[in-house]
Protein backbone atom coordinates (compact mmCIF):
# COMPACT_ATOMS: atom_id res chain seq x y z
CA UNK A 1 0.00 0.00 0.00
CA UNK A 2 3.02 2.22 0.84
CA UNK A 3 4.44 2.26 -2.51
CA UNK A 4 1.31 2.65 -4.14
CA UNK A 5 0.97 5.78 -2.12
CA UNK A 6 4.36 6.91 -2.89
CA UNK A 7 3.74 6.31 -6.45
CA UNK A 8 1.33 8.42 -6.76
CA UNK A 9 2.81 10.98 -5.28
CA UNK A 10 5.67 10.83 -7.70
CA UNK A 11 3.36 11.33 -10.23
CA UNK A 12 1.68 14.06 -8.82
CA UNK A 13 4.79 15.84 -8.35
CA UNK A 14 6.03 15.25 -11.58
CA UNK A 15 3.06 16.48 -13.09
CA UNK A 16 2.70 19.60 -10.70
CA UNK A 17 6.95 20.43 -11.18
CA UNK A 18 6.43 20.10 -15.29
CA UNK A 19 3.37 22.85 -14.95
CA UNK A 20 5.22 25.55 -13.26
CA UNK A 21 8.25 25.07 -15.63
CA UNK A 22 6.23 26.13 -18.83
CA UNK A 23 3.81 27.85 -17.35
CA UNK A 24 5.85 30.91 -17.52
CA UNK A 25 8.03 30.77 -21.50
CA UNK A 26 5.11 28.88 -22.79
CA UNK A 27 4.34 31.39 -25.88
CA UNK A 28 8.34 30.55 -26.57
CA UNK A 29 8.05 26.68 -26.80
CA UNK A 30 4.52 27.53 -29.48
CA UNK A 31 7.26 29.55 -32.18
CA UNK A 32 9.66 27.52 -31.84
CA UNK A 33 7.00 24.61 -32.91
CA UNK A 34 5.46 26.28 -35.41
CA UNK A 35 9.24 26.66 -37.00
CA UNK A 36 9.72 23.34 -37.01
CA UNK A 37 6.28 21.96 -37.98
CA UNK A 38 7.45 23.06 -42.05
CA UNK A 39 10.01 20.57 -42.54
CA UNK A 40 8.20 17.88 -40.72
CA UNK A 41 5.36 17.97 -43.21
CA UNK A 42 7.22 18.36 -46.15
CA UNK A 43 9.23 15.45 -45.06
CA UNK A 44 5.82 13.58 -45.07
CA UNK A 45 4.73 14.45 -48.18
CA UNK A 46 8.17 13.92 -50.19
CA UNK A 47 8.01 10.51 -48.34
CA UNK A 48 4.63 10.00 -49.58
CA UNK A 49 5.06 11.04 -53.14
CA UNK A 50 8.53 8.73 -53.10
CA UNK A 51 6.90 5.51 -51.76
CA UNK A 52 3.96 6.14 -54.18
CA UNK A 53 6.40 6.36 -57.26
CA UNK A 54 8.13 3.50 -55.70
CA UNK A 55 5.48 0.97 -55.32
CA UNK A 56 3.90 1.94 -58.37
CA UNK A 57 6.33 2.67 -61.24
CA UNK A 58 9.37 1.17 -59.90
CA UNK A 59 8.91 -2.04 -57.83
CA UNK A 60 6.61 -3.14 -61.09
CA UNK A 61 9.55 -2.03 -63.44
CA UNK A 62 11.70 -4.06 -61.29
CA UNK A 63 9.25 -7.15 -60.55
CA UNK A 64 9.13 -8.06 -64.39
CA UNK A 65 12.19 -8.89 -66.67
CA UNK A 66 11.89 -8.76 -69.97
CA UNK A 67 12.49 -11.38 -72.79
CA UNK A 68 13.01 -11.71 -76.48
CA UNK A 69 11.17 -14.45 -77.73
CA UNK A 70 13.35 -16.73 -79.56
CA UNK A 71 12.20 -15.79 -82.77
CA UNK A 72 9.36 -13.59 -84.40
CA UNK A 73 6.46 -15.00 -85.25
CA UNK A 74 3.58 -13.00 -87.50
CA UNK A 75 0.60 -13.73 -86.96
CA UNK A 76 -0.87 -11.87 -89.58
CA UNK A 77 0.85 -13.65 -92.33
CA UNK A 78 0.32 -17.03 -91.25
CA UNK A 79 -3.59 -16.75 -90.41
CA UNK A 80 -3.96 -15.38 -94.38
CA UNK A 81 -2.15 -18.44 -95.30
CA UNK A 82 -4.21 -21.41 -93.78
CA UNK A 83 -7.41 -22.11 -94.13
CA UNK A 84 -8.83 -22.67 -90.85
CA UNK A 85 -7.95 -19.74 -88.82
CA UNK A 86 -6.83 -20.68 -85.22
CA UNK A 87 -7.54 -24.39 -85.51
CA UNK A 88 -5.05 -24.83 -88.46
CA UNK A 89 -1.91 -24.75 -85.74
CA UNK A 90 -3.35 -24.45 -82.48
CA UNK A 91 -5.82 -27.80 -82.70
CA UNK A 92 -7.55 -30.31 -80.52
CA UNK A 93 -6.59 -33.78 -80.20
CA UNK A 94 -8.76 -36.70 -80.71
CA UNK A 95 -9.12 -36.92 -77.16
CA UNK A 96 -10.08 -33.98 -76.26
CA UNK A 97 -6.87 -32.02 -75.26
CA UNK A 98 -5.57 -29.36 -77.04
CA UNK A 99 -2.22 -28.79 -78.24
CA UNK A 100 -1.47 -25.24 -77.08
CA UNK A 101 1.41 -23.81 -78.85
CA UNK A 102 2.63 -25.90 -81.81
CA UNK A 103 5.44 -28.10 -82.09
CA UNK A 104 7.95 -28.44 -84.86
CA UNK A 105 6.39 -31.23 -86.38
CA UNK A 106 3.32 -28.71 -87.31
CA UNK A 107 6.00 -25.97 -88.97
CA UNK A 108 8.14 -28.08 -90.75
CA UNK A 109 4.98 -29.10 -93.28
CA UNK A 110 5.57 -25.70 -94.74
CA UNK A 111 8.94 -24.93 -93.44
CA UNK A 112 11.31 -27.55 -94.47
CA UNK A 113 13.06 -24.80 -96.64
CA UNK A 114 13.39 -21.50 -96.28
CA UNK A 115 10.65 -19.74 -98.17
CA UNK A 116 10.95 -15.49 -97.83
CA UNK A 117 13.72 -13.52 -96.93
CA UNK A 118 12.97 -12.87 -93.28
CA UNK A 119 15.50 -12.93 -90.54
CA UNK A 120 13.44 -14.70 -88.61
CA UNK A 121 12.78 -17.58 -91.01
CA UNK A 122 15.94 -17.91 -91.80
CA UNK A 123 16.84 -18.63 -87.98
CA UNK A 124 13.87 -20.74 -87.73
CA UNK A 125 14.72 -22.92 -90.38
CA UNK A 126 18.89 -23.02 -89.66
CA UNK A 127 18.82 -23.22 -85.98
CA UNK A 128 15.45 -25.17 -85.35
CA UNK A 129 14.29 -26.64 -88.19
CA UNK A 130 17.75 -28.51 -89.55
CA UNK A 131 18.89 -29.40 -86.22
CA UNK A 132 15.65 -30.82 -85.46
CA UNK A 133 15.34 -28.93 -81.85
CA UNK A 134 11.99 -27.62 -80.66
CA UNK A 135 11.48 -23.60 -80.50
CA UNK A 136 11.58 -22.69 -76.59
CA UNK A 137 8.74 -20.16 -77.10
CA UNK A 138 8.03 -17.93 -74.18
CA UNK A 139 4.35 -18.87 -73.18
CA UNK A 140 1.94 -15.82 -72.27
CA UNK A 141 -0.93 -17.47 -70.80
CA UNK A 142 1.02 -20.80 -68.61
CA UNK A 143 -1.21 -20.73 -65.96
CA UNK A 144 0.45 -22.65 -62.57
CA UNK A 145 0.35 -26.43 -62.08
CA UNK A 146 -3.10 -26.59 -59.93
CA UNK A 147 -5.04 -25.56 -62.36
CA UNK A 148 -7.42 -27.38 -64.75
CA UNK A 149 -7.91 -25.78 -67.81
CA UNK A 150 -10.23 -27.68 -70.34
CA UNK A 151 -10.18 -25.76 -73.87
CA UNK A 152 -12.64 -28.41 -74.70
CA UNK A 153 -15.14 -27.77 -72.49
CA UNK A 154 -14.67 -23.72 -73.28
CA UNK A 155 -14.93 -23.75 -76.78
CA UNK A 156 -16.44 -27.05 -77.95
CA UNK A 157 -19.59 -26.44 -75.59
CA UNK A 158 -19.75 -23.24 -74.08
CA UNK A 159 -18.78 -21.73 -78.10
CA UNK A 160 -16.15 -19.15 -76.97
CA UNK A 161 -14.01 -18.09 -79.25
CA UNK A 162 -10.06 -17.73 -78.78
CA UNK A 163 -10.16 -13.40 -78.52
CA UNK A 164 -12.64 -13.34 -75.48
CA UNK A 165 -9.40 -15.01 -73.38
CA UNK A 166 -6.55 -14.43 -75.62
CA UNK A 167 -7.38 -11.19 -77.14
CA UNK A 168 -6.31 -10.14 -80.45
CA UNK A 169 -3.23 -12.20 -81.15
CA UNK A 170 -4.17 -13.33 -84.49
CA UNK A 171 -3.95 -10.06 -85.89
CA UNK A 172 -0.54 -8.96 -84.15
CA UNK A 173 2.37 -9.18 -86.63
CA UNK A 174 4.83 -9.25 -84.06
CA UNK A 175 5.27 -11.30 -80.89
CA UNK A 176 5.70 -8.93 -77.47
CA UNK A 177 7.98 -8.59 -75.40
CA UNK A 178 7.44 -11.58 -72.71
CA UNK A 179 8.01 -9.94 -68.63
CA UNK A 180 8.41 -13.04 -66.25
CA UNK A 181 7.62 -12.21 -63.03
CA UNK A 182 10.88 -12.37 -61.07
CA UNK A 183 9.12 -13.83 -58.22
CA UNK A 184 6.58 -15.91 -59.29
CA UNK A 185 7.82 -16.65 -62.54
CA UNK A 186 4.94 -16.10 -64.52
CA UNK A 187 3.83 -14.06 -67.22
CA UNK A 188 2.79 -10.97 -66.83
CA UNK A 189 -0.04 -11.46 -68.71
CA UNK A 190 -1.81 -13.59 -65.87
CA UNK A 191 -1.51 -10.25 -63.59
CA UNK A 192 -2.23 -7.95 -66.84
CA UNK A 193 -0.61 -4.69 -67.54
CA UNK A 194 -2.48 -2.86 -64.61
CA UNK A 195 -0.80 -3.12 -61.45
CA UNK A 196 -4.09 -1.42 -59.83
CA UNK A 197 -5.93 -4.28 -61.45
CA UNK A 198 -7.66 -2.65 -63.09
CA UNK A 199 -9.07 -4.61 -66.59
CA UNK A 200 -10.78 -3.09 -69.63
CA UNK A 201 -11.10 -6.15 -71.60
CA UNK A 202 -11.79 -9.36 -70.76
CA UNK A 203 -8.44 -11.00 -72.13
CA UNK A 204 -6.73 -8.38 -70.02
CA UNK A 205 -5.98 -10.67 -67.54
CA UNK A 206 -5.95 -14.99 -66.62
CA UNK A 207 -6.63 -14.86 -63.05
CA UNK A 208 -8.55 -17.13 -61.05
CA UNK A 209 -10.60 -13.89 -60.28
CA UNK A 210 -11.28 -13.73 -64.17
CA UNK A 211 -12.18 -17.22 -64.72
CA UNK A 212 -14.63 -17.19 -61.67
CA UNK A 213 -16.23 -13.94 -62.67
CA UNK A 214 -17.19 -15.69 -65.83
CA UNK A 215 -17.96 -18.68 -64.10
CA UNK A 216 -20.19 -17.24 -61.65
CA UNK A 217 -22.56 -15.52 -64.10
CA UNK A 218 -22.46 -18.52 -66.47
CA UNK A 219 -23.48 -21.09 -63.31
CA UNK A 220 -26.27 -18.89 -62.96
CA UNK A 221 -27.51 -18.28 -66.26
CA UNK A 222 -26.94 -22.50 -66.62
CA UNK A 223 -29.76 -22.81 -63.88
CA UNK A 224 -32.13 -20.77 -64.75
CA UNK A 225 -32.12 -22.74 -68.08
CA UNK A 226 -32.84 -25.89 -66.62
CA UNK A 227 -35.36 -24.88 -64.42
CA UNK A 228 -38.55 -26.11 -66.02
CA UNK A 229 -41.04 -23.44 -66.39
CA UNK A 230 -40.78 -19.86 -66.53
CA UNK A 231 -43.73 -20.12 -63.29
CA UNK A 232 -40.89 -21.97 -61.41
CA UNK A 233 -38.38 -19.67 -62.58
CA UNK A 234 -40.19 -16.55 -61.35
CA UNK A 235 -40.85 -18.02 -58.37
CA UNK A 236 -37.22 -19.28 -57.49
CA UNK A 237 -36.08 -15.67 -58.81
CA UNK A 238 -38.80 -14.10 -56.16
CA UNK A 239 -37.32 -16.33 -53.47
CA UNK A 240 -33.93 -15.25 -53.83
CA UNK A 241 -35.04 -11.78 -54.17
CA UNK A 242 -36.75 -11.75 -50.60
CA UNK A 243 -34.18 -14.20 -49.13
CA UNK A 244 -31.13 -14.25 -50.51
CA UNK A 245 -29.15 -17.56 -50.24
CA UNK A 246 -31.65 -19.41 -49.50
CA UNK A 247 -32.77 -20.76 -53.01
CA UNK A 248 -30.55 -23.10 -54.98
CA UNK A 249 -31.24 -20.15 -57.98
CA UNK A 250 -27.29 -19.51 -59.32
CA UNK A 251 -25.57 -21.97 -57.03
CA UNK A 252 -22.70 -23.97 -57.93
CA UNK A 253 -21.71 -27.44 -57.28
CA UNK A 254 -19.66 -26.48 -54.38
CA UNK A 255 -21.00 -27.22 -51.42
CA UNK A 256 -18.50 -24.85 -49.63
CA UNK A 257 -18.51 -21.46 -51.85
CA UNK A 258 -22.00 -22.27 -53.30
CA UNK A 259 -19.77 -21.62 -56.65
CA UNK A 260 -18.72 -24.16 -59.15
CA UNK A 261 -17.00 -26.81 -56.98
CA UNK A 262 -13.10 -26.66 -56.46
CA UNK A 263 -12.19 -29.77 -59.32
CA UNK A 264 -14.04 -28.16 -62.11
CA UNK A 265 -10.78 -25.97 -62.71
CA UNK A 266 -7.93 -27.29 -60.21
CA UNK A 267 -6.18 -30.50 -60.60
CA UNK B 1 -31.77 -30.01 -63.03
CA UNK B 2 -28.31 -30.48 -61.11
CA UNK B 3 -29.82 -32.64 -58.43
CA UNK B 4 -31.42 -34.63 -61.24
CA UNK B 5 -28.59 -35.28 -62.90
CA UNK B 6 -26.06 -35.00 -59.86
CA UNK B 7 -23.41 -38.46 -59.45
CA UNK B 8 -22.13 -39.75 -56.49
CA UNK B 9 -18.59 -42.04 -57.32
CA UNK B 10 -17.97 -44.60 -55.04
CA UNK B 11 -16.16 -47.88 -54.65
CA UNK B 12 -16.47 -50.94 -53.83
CA UNK B 13 -14.02 -53.38 -52.45
CA UNK B 14 -14.36 -57.15 -52.22
CA UNK B 15 -12.44 -58.04 -49.30
CA UNK B 16 -12.79 -61.44 -49.96
CA UNK B 17 -10.81 -60.98 -52.82
CA UNK B 18 -7.72 -58.76 -51.75
CA UNK B 19 -4.86 -60.37 -51.28
CA UNK B 20 -3.11 -57.52 -50.04
CA UNK B 21 -0.71 -57.35 -53.03
CA UNK B 22 -0.21 -53.70 -52.48
CA UNK B 23 -0.85 -53.05 -56.41
CA UNK B 24 -3.26 -50.54 -55.60
CA UNK B 25 -0.85 -48.50 -53.59
CA UNK B 26 1.54 -48.63 -56.38
CA UNK B 27 -0.17 -47.22 -58.70
CA UNK B 28 -2.18 -45.09 -57.02
CA UNK B 29 1.81 -43.68 -55.93
CA UNK B 30 2.65 -43.42 -59.49
CA UNK B 31 -0.75 -41.81 -61.09
CA UNK B 32 -0.95 -39.43 -58.27
CA UNK B 33 3.11 -38.18 -58.37
CA UNK B 34 2.92 -38.93 -54.43
CA UNK B 35 6.06 -38.10 -52.76
CA UNK B 36 8.64 -40.45 -50.90
CA UNK B 37 11.90 -40.37 -49.37
CA UNK B 38 14.99 -42.51 -49.49
CA UNK B 39 14.01 -43.61 -46.11
CA UNK B 40 10.87 -44.78 -45.35
CA UNK B 41 10.90 -46.63 -42.32
CA UNK B 42 8.85 -44.55 -40.09
CA UNK B 43 5.47 -45.26 -41.47
CA UNK B 44 3.70 -42.82 -39.52
CA UNK B 45 5.47 -39.99 -41.94
CA UNK B 46 4.65 -41.93 -45.30
CA UNK B 47 2.61 -40.66 -47.74
CA UNK B 48 -0.21 -43.32 -49.00
CA UNK B 49 -3.70 -42.21 -50.55
CA UNK B 50 -4.34 -45.86 -50.72
CA UNK B 51 -3.10 -47.76 -47.99
CA UNK B 52 -3.80 -51.57 -47.34
CA UNK B 53 -4.23 -52.68 -43.50
CA UNK B 54 -3.69 -56.27 -41.99
CA UNK B 55 -6.38 -56.96 -39.87
CA UNK B 56 -6.47 -60.83 -37.71
CA UNK B 57 -9.20 -62.33 -36.42
CA UNK B 58 -6.68 -62.84 -33.11
CA UNK B 59 -7.89 -66.58 -32.88
CA UNK B 60 -4.68 -69.32 -32.42
CA UNK B 61 -3.66 -71.28 -35.13
CA UNK B 62 -6.26 -73.49 -36.40
CA UNK B 63 -8.77 -71.10 -36.58
CA UNK B 64 -6.89 -67.90 -37.13
CA UNK B 65 -7.83 -65.50 -40.32
CA UNK B 66 -6.55 -62.92 -41.83
CA UNK B 67 -8.17 -60.07 -43.90
CA UNK B 68 -6.15 -56.96 -45.98
CA UNK B 69 -8.10 -53.78 -46.28
CA UNK B 70 -7.09 -51.26 -48.55
CA UNK B 71 -8.30 -47.70 -47.38
CA UNK B 72 -8.63 -44.62 -49.71
CA UNK B 73 -10.22 -41.75 -48.54
CA UNK B 74 -13.89 -42.08 -47.88
CA UNK B 75 -15.11 -39.08 -49.42
CA UNK B 76 -17.75 -39.11 -46.51
CA UNK B 77 -20.85 -37.39 -47.52
CA UNK B 78 -22.34 -36.43 -44.00
CA UNK B 79 -25.25 -36.30 -42.48
CA UNK B 80 -26.45 -33.98 -45.11
CA UNK B 81 -24.64 -33.38 -48.54
CA UNK B 82 -20.86 -31.93 -47.81
CA UNK B 83 -20.77 -32.40 -43.95
CA UNK B 84 -17.74 -34.21 -44.29
CA UNK B 85 -15.82 -33.91 -40.95
CA UNK B 86 -13.07 -32.55 -43.27
CA UNK B 87 -15.03 -30.29 -45.41
CA UNK B 88 -16.68 -28.63 -41.82
CA UNK B 89 -13.78 -27.59 -40.48
CA UNK B 90 -11.30 -26.63 -42.99
CA UNK B 91 -10.61 -22.50 -42.02
CA UNK B 92 -9.11 -22.37 -45.81
CA UNK B 93 -11.95 -23.66 -47.32
CA UNK B 94 -9.11 -25.64 -48.96
CA UNK B 95 -11.13 -28.85 -49.34
CA UNK B 96 -14.38 -29.08 -50.70
CA UNK B 97 -17.25 -31.40 -51.52
CA UNK B 98 -18.47 -31.22 -54.84
CA UNK B 99 -22.15 -31.91 -55.53
CA UNK B 100 -22.19 -32.90 -59.07
CA UNK B 101 -19.77 -35.52 -58.24
CA UNK B 102 -19.30 -36.54 -54.56
CA UNK B 103 -16.27 -36.52 -54.16
CA UNK B 104 -14.04 -34.49 -51.80
CA UNK B 105 -11.24 -32.12 -53.46
CA UNK B 106 -8.35 -30.89 -51.67
CA UNK B 107 -6.40 -27.76 -53.71
CA UNK B 108 -3.11 -27.91 -52.34
CA UNK B 109 -2.55 -24.14 -52.78
CA UNK B 110 -5.15 -23.33 -50.98
CA UNK B 111 -4.43 -25.13 -47.80
CA UNK B 112 -2.34 -23.36 -45.19
CA UNK B 113 -1.44 -26.76 -43.31
CA UNK B 114 -3.20 -26.54 -40.34
CA UNK B 115 -3.93 -29.98 -40.39
CA UNK B 116 -7.36 -29.66 -38.77
CA UNK B 117 -8.99 -31.83 -41.74
CA UNK B 118 -6.35 -34.90 -40.35
CA UNK B 119 -7.71 -34.85 -36.78
CA UNK B 120 -11.01 -34.38 -37.97
CA UNK B 121 -10.83 -37.35 -40.41
CA UNK B 122 -11.52 -40.62 -38.82
CA UNK B 123 -9.84 -42.61 -41.06
CA UNK B 124 -6.30 -41.33 -41.44
CA UNK B 125 -6.84 -40.79 -45.37
CA UNK B 126 -5.59 -37.64 -44.91
CA UNK B 127 -1.51 -36.79 -44.74
CA UNK B 128 0.72 -33.90 -44.20
CA UNK B 129 4.07 -33.03 -46.13
CA UNK B 130 6.54 -32.49 -43.75
CA UNK B 131 8.75 -31.44 -47.00
CA UNK B 132 9.17 -30.45 -50.37
CA UNK B 133 9.15 -33.66 -52.31
CA UNK B 134 12.65 -34.62 -53.53
CA UNK B 135 12.47 -36.96 -56.60
CA UNK B 136 15.21 -39.06 -57.57
CA UNK B 137 17.39 -37.70 -60.65
CA UNK B 138 15.78 -37.82 -63.75
CA UNK B 139 11.71 -38.95 -61.96
CA UNK B 140 10.68 -35.26 -62.64
CA UNK B 141 10.19 -35.95 -66.15
CA UNK B 142 8.37 -39.33 -65.36
CA UNK B 143 5.86 -37.49 -63.34
CA UNK B 144 1.96 -37.00 -64.18
CA UNK B 145 1.12 -33.72 -65.67
CA UNK B 146 -2.31 -33.90 -64.62
CA UNK B 147 -1.95 -34.14 -61.18
CA UNK B 148 0.01 -31.46 -59.43
CA UNK B 149 2.76 -31.77 -57.10
CA UNK B 150 2.36 -30.79 -53.83
CA UNK B 151 4.80 -28.82 -51.73
CA UNK B 152 6.36 -28.76 -48.02
CA UNK B 153 3.32 -27.62 -45.66
CA UNK B 154 0.14 -28.53 -47.49
CA UNK B 155 -2.54 -31.50 -46.49
CA UNK B 156 -3.06 -34.14 -49.43
CA UNK B 157 -5.47 -36.82 -49.86
CA UNK B 158 -7.17 -39.58 -52.69
CA UNK B 159 -8.92 -37.43 -55.11
CA UNK B 160 -10.50 -40.96 -56.58
CA UNK B 161 -8.10 -39.59 -59.51
CA UNK B 162 -10.53 -36.97 -60.31
CA UNK B 163 -8.11 -35.74 -63.50
CA UNK B 164 -9.27 -38.74 -65.24
CA UNK B 165 -12.95 -37.30 -64.79
CA UNK B 166 -11.70 -34.03 -65.98
CA UNK B 167 -9.81 -35.78 -69.08
CA UNK B 168 -12.49 -38.24 -69.72
CA UNK B 169 -14.91 -35.32 -69.51
CA UNK B 170 -13.07 -33.71 -72.01
CA UNK B 171 -13.15 -36.64 -74.29
CA UNK B 172 -16.63 -36.68 -73.92
CA UNK B 173 -16.99 -32.91 -75.22
CA UNK B 174 -14.55 -33.49 -77.85
CA UNK B 175 -17.20 -35.96 -79.12
CA UNK B 176 -19.98 -33.95 -78.53
CA UNK B 177 -21.28 -35.84 -75.68
CA UNK B 178 -22.02 -34.65 -72.02
CA UNK B 179 -22.15 -37.51 -70.58
CA UNK B 180 -18.86 -39.67 -69.04
CA UNK B 181 -19.24 -43.30 -69.46
CA UNK B 182 -19.00 -46.01 -66.58
CA UNK B 183 -15.90 -46.92 -67.80
CA UNK B 184 -14.06 -43.71 -69.08
CA UNK B 185 -13.49 -43.02 -65.69
CA UNK B 186 -12.21 -45.49 -63.64
CA UNK B 187 -9.43 -44.76 -60.69
CA UNK B 188 -6.05 -46.12 -61.18
CA UNK B 189 -6.41 -48.30 -57.97
CA UNK B 190 -9.32 -49.78 -59.44
CA UNK B 191 -7.49 -50.75 -62.64
CA UNK B 192 -4.12 -51.90 -61.48
CA UNK B 193 -6.16 -54.55 -58.56
CA UNK B 194 -4.95 -57.99 -60.30
CA UNK B 195 -7.94 -59.19 -58.63
CA UNK B 196 -10.49 -57.28 -59.73
CA UNK B 197 -11.47 -56.71 -56.00
CA UNK B 198 -12.01 -52.95 -56.53
CA UNK B 199 -15.12 -52.04 -58.13
CA UNK B 200 -15.73 -48.27 -58.80
CA UNK B 201 -18.58 -46.42 -59.95
CA UNK B 202 -21.82 -43.67 -59.78
CA UNK B 203 -23.62 -44.68 -56.94
CA UNK B 204 -26.55 -42.68 -57.89
CA UNK B 205 -26.54 -44.91 -61.14
CA UNK B 206 -28.80 -48.06 -61.41
CA UNK B 207 -26.97 -49.14 -64.05
CA UNK B 208 -23.36 -48.81 -62.49
CA UNK B 209 -22.01 -52.31 -61.23
CA UNK B 210 -21.05 -50.11 -57.88
CA UNK B 211 -24.71 -49.66 -57.03
CA UNK B 212 -25.74 -53.27 -58.40
CA UNK B 213 -23.01 -54.54 -55.95
CA UNK B 214 -23.99 -52.83 -52.52
CA UNK B 215 -27.46 -51.05 -53.36
CA UNK B 216 -27.65 -47.99 -51.23
CA UNK B 217 -30.37 -47.46 -49.82
CA UNK B 218 -31.21 -43.35 -50.01
CA UNK B 219 -33.61 -43.18 -47.44
CA UNK B 220 -30.40 -44.20 -45.10
CA UNK B 221 -27.56 -41.73 -46.65
CA UNK B 222 -26.55 -44.94 -48.77
CA UNK B 223 -26.17 -47.63 -46.12
CA UNK B 224 -25.81 -50.30 -48.07
CA UNK B 225 -28.76 -53.15 -48.16
CA UNK B 226 -26.73 -55.74 -49.52
CA UNK B 227 -26.17 -57.61 -45.90
CA UNK B 228 -22.41 -58.46 -47.24
CA UNK B 229 -21.27 -54.90 -48.12
CA UNK B 230 -20.62 -52.63 -44.94
CA UNK B 231 -18.93 -49.20 -44.45
CA UNK B 232 -15.85 -47.83 -42.02
CA UNK B 233 -16.99 -46.50 -38.87
CA UNK B 234 -20.61 -46.80 -39.93
CA UNK B 235 -22.20 -45.15 -36.89
CA UNK B 236 -19.91 -42.57 -36.68
CA UNK B 237 -22.45 -40.87 -39.88
CA UNK B 238 -20.02 -39.74 -41.91
CA UNK B 239 -21.64 -42.06 -44.76
CA UNK B 240 -18.46 -42.88 -46.72
CA UNK B 241 -18.33 -43.88 -50.40
CA UNK B 242 -16.53 -46.75 -50.09
CA UNK B 243 -17.94 -49.88 -49.30
CA UNK B 244 -16.66 -52.92 -48.39
CA UNK B 245 -17.96 -56.70 -48.84
CA UNK B 246 -17.09 -59.79 -47.45
CA UNK B 247 -18.73 -62.95 -46.69
CA UNK B 248 -17.14 -63.22 -43.41
CA UNK B 249 -18.56 -61.77 -40.52
CA UNK B 250 -15.41 -60.85 -38.11
CA UNK B 251 -13.92 -58.81 -40.94
CA UNK B 252 -17.97 -56.92 -40.98
CA UNK B 253 -17.96 -56.53 -37.47
CA UNK B 254 -14.46 -55.22 -37.23
CA UNK B 255 -15.43 -52.46 -39.32
CA UNK B 256 -17.11 -50.65 -36.12
CA UNK B 257 -16.55 -50.12 -32.88
CA UNK B 258 -19.30 -53.15 -31.56
CA UNK B 259 -19.54 -54.31 -28.39
CA UNK B 260 -19.23 -58.22 -27.79
CA UNK B 261 -22.65 -58.40 -26.79
CA UNK B 262 -23.90 -56.19 -29.57
CA UNK B 263 -24.71 -57.72 -33.21
CA UNK B 264 -24.29 -56.08 -36.71
CA UNK B 265 -27.58 -57.29 -38.06
CA UNK B 266 -29.21 -54.74 -36.16
CA UNK B 267 -27.54 -52.26 -37.32
CA UNK B 268 -28.95 -49.44 -34.16
CA UNK B 269 -27.00 -46.36 -36.86
CA UNK B 270 -27.46 -42.86 -36.61
CA UNK B 271 -31.16 -41.77 -37.24
CA UNK B 272 -31.96 -38.96 -38.07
Amino acid sequence: MSALDDNAKEIAEDAGGEGVATSSPEINQKEQDNRSEGPIILFFILGLFASLILGWIIFPKLLYSKKKQPIDFNHVLHVAEVEDGCESCHFFREDGTYSGVPKLEQCIDCHEEIQGDSPDEIKFVEEYVSKGREVPWLIYSRQPDSVFFSHAAHVKVAGMDCVTCHGHIGESESLKIYEENRITGYSRDIWGKSIGGFKKNTWDRMKMDDCAECHRKNTAKIERAGVKTPTNRLIDHFIDVVYPGTSKFGKGSSVQTERDACFVCHK
Amino acid sequence: MKHKKAKKYGMVIDLDKCTGCGSCMVACMAENNVPFRKDESDKLLSITWMRIYKLTNGKPFPNTDICYLPRPCMHCEGQHEGHSPCVTVCPAIATDYSSETGIVSQIYTRCFGCRYCMASCPYHARYFNWWDPVWPDGMEKYLSPNVSPRMRGVVEKCSFCFHRYQMAKEKAFMEGRRKVEEDEYQTACTQACPAGAITFGDLNNPNHTVYRMVKPDPKHHGRPTNPNAFRLLERLGTNPKVYYLSSREWIRRAGDNYLKSESIAKKPAHHE
